[in-house]
């Protein structure tokens, strides 16, 4: 894994201003991503839990591609953090083979550590990037770990948006 | 002005789970839904080793060494654990994909296949990835509406497709798959070693009751139980060992029962299991000593219905609103 550092130290720029939209055009276009789109599993690694990075058309006008990346590759090195066979997941295994696995009964395993870890992650992206682009990315344990999503969270103010502009129309106020 | 909390029973997602699974403990325990022959293994289990411990054991205990009931007691207790371990975990299924992705994955088949002519046959899903230099094809499930990730395949008497699918053992009333190989292969070494075990005790039993008997002219019979073990542990060496044989040639070869079976990685075409280290130490600490996965499929998260109750307090809503983050990390352990 040739990119791979601690994300809990990675800062990025909080921007809290929303899009300021001109006209409903404006909201339409922005707002082409109708569909939730899926960043499916990269398997050229085996079948270790790896996500591909290759940018999305559908994001492109929504999201910057870098921190598009970011993200994903982070996601890539905690499940392989997670999934690394080494003296760690030996020594786990041995002491649970040891106790019958009833161990696990009271010890969290290293895998849910760090699956807990990437839920705080992809919360702490939405806060900080995604909200403020009008997208959610959901967690790939929600899904079977077989895609990350993005899923567009402005086709409500879309729909609300342009019936009050039909309403208005109607009614010329 | 007062809060009106309307209690209603809460529905957890297993209820709802497609599939031809039971589940025991309120989600807690997943097993298949043909059960009769893994009551017969644990029948024969524990009735072999009961009969061993009320007769064979003091008498062992007493002539030959204490440590020989304290060891075959652990041994029984470790074959117990790794059965009920791999009858009621999650071998590793996959959950259906909702519509969203459905649709996705069905826009996406439409555009790599092109305009199909009305009246010819749509070609067949798959996709083609490259796993360590070599093309590996993934089919379409279309009753779970996914690609199959590699190494994954569809049990049609559970009705789910499995990571890593190994086979369906009526024997532990389940599916072996990714998450649960290790317990099921650690279940049939145990029981090979308490099978063996208990052979050899029941043989050295009647072999030392008898030459009491020559030796003091006593006349008695070998107990019948004796006998009735000696058969079930005969019947079960050749087909338990057998097994633990097999399987441990599978896990140095990092193949599965399903491969083995398909032929998969036989060698013709120049074909090679690509997910083999080429080294049988490295597939067996990756098999065994690999990471415990999670299991994907959220059985304990609770469902998110229309609400009827005015007023929930905050703490539900954002745990109804948002179950899985915060309660379904912990409930992937079985």
């Amino acid at each position: 894994m040739s990119y791979c550092h601690d994300p809990l130290n990675f800062k990025c720029q909080i921007t809290n201003s929303y899009p300021h939209f001109h006209n409903l055009q404006e909201l339409h276009h922005s707002a082409s991503l109708a569909t939730k789109v899926f960043i499916q599993r990269d398997y050229s690694d085996s079948t270790i839990c790896k996500f591909q990075t290759k940018f999305p058309a559908e994001l492109d006008s929504r999201i910057e591609r870098s921190l598009f990346e970011e993200t994903v590759k982070t996601l890539n090195c905690y499940y392989g953090e997670a999934e690394k066979i080494g003296g760690q997941s030996y020594l786990e295994g041995c002491l649970a083979c040891a106790t019958a696995y009833i161990i696990f009964l009271c010890m969290e395993t290293r895998y849910e550590k760090i699956l807990k870890k990437i839920s705080m992650y992809i919360q702490e992206q939405n806060e900080k990037i995604y909200a403020p682009r009008g997208l959610l990315l959901t967690d790939p344990i929600e899904r079977g770990m077989r895609v990350v999503s993005f899923a567009n969270t402005w086709d409500v103010f879309l729909s609300v948006g342009t019936t009050l502009k039909e309403l208005c129309t109607i009614y010329k106020l | 002005m007062s809060a009106v909390m309307i209690t209603r029973k809460v529905t957890r997602k297993w209820e709802k789970l497609p599939g031809k699974n039971t589940f025991c403990c309120d989600g807690r325990v997943m097993m298949a839904r043909q059960k009769g022959v893994f009551y017969l293994t644990l029948f024969l289990i524990i009735g072999t080793c009961s009969l061993f411990f009320a007769f064979e054991c003091p008498y062992l205990a007493v002539h030959l060494s204490p440590a020989i009931p304290v060891f075959a007691v652990l041994l029984f207790v470790f074959v117990m654990a790794m059965l009920l371990r791999t009858s009621f975990s999650d071998p590793g299924v996959l959950p259906r994909a909702l519509p969203e992705e459905a649709n996705f994955i069905e826009m996406e088949i439409e555009a790599a296949n092109g305009n199909v002519l009305a009246g010819q046959r749509p070609p067949p899903r798959i996709k083609n990835v490259q796993i360590n230099n070599q093309i590996v094809k993934l089919k379409y499930c279309y009753t779970c509406k996914i690609f199959r990730p590699p190494r994954a395949s569809h049990c049609s008497i559970c009705d789910n497709c499995v990571d890593r699918f190994d086979h369906h053992c009526p024997w532990v009333g389940n599916c072996v798959g990714k998450r649960n190989y290790r317990y099921f292969y650690l279940f049939t070494l145990s029981l090979s070693l308490l099978t063996i075990y208990i052979f050899a005790f029941d043989i050295v039993h009647v072999v030392l009751r008898e030459y009491r008997n020559v030796f003091e002219h006593v006349v008695s019979l070998t107990p019948h139980c004796t006998v009735l073990e000696v058969l079930v542990c005969f019947f079960t060496l050749w087909s338990v060992v057998g097994l633990t044989g097999f399987h441990t040639y599978l896990i140095s070869l990092n193949q599965t029962t399903n491969e083995d079976i398909k032929g998969s990685w036989s060698g013709k075409n120049r074909v090679q299991n690509p997910y083999s280290h080429k080294n049988i130490i490295e597939n067996c600490c990756e098999v065994l000593c690999g990471p415990t996965y999670p299991s994907v499929l959220d059985r304990r998260g609770v469902m998110l219905e229309d609400s009827t109750s005015p007023n929930p307090s905050d703490a539900s809503t954002h745990k109804s609103s948002n179950p899985v983050s915060q309660t379904t990390v912990r409930q992937h352990f079985l």
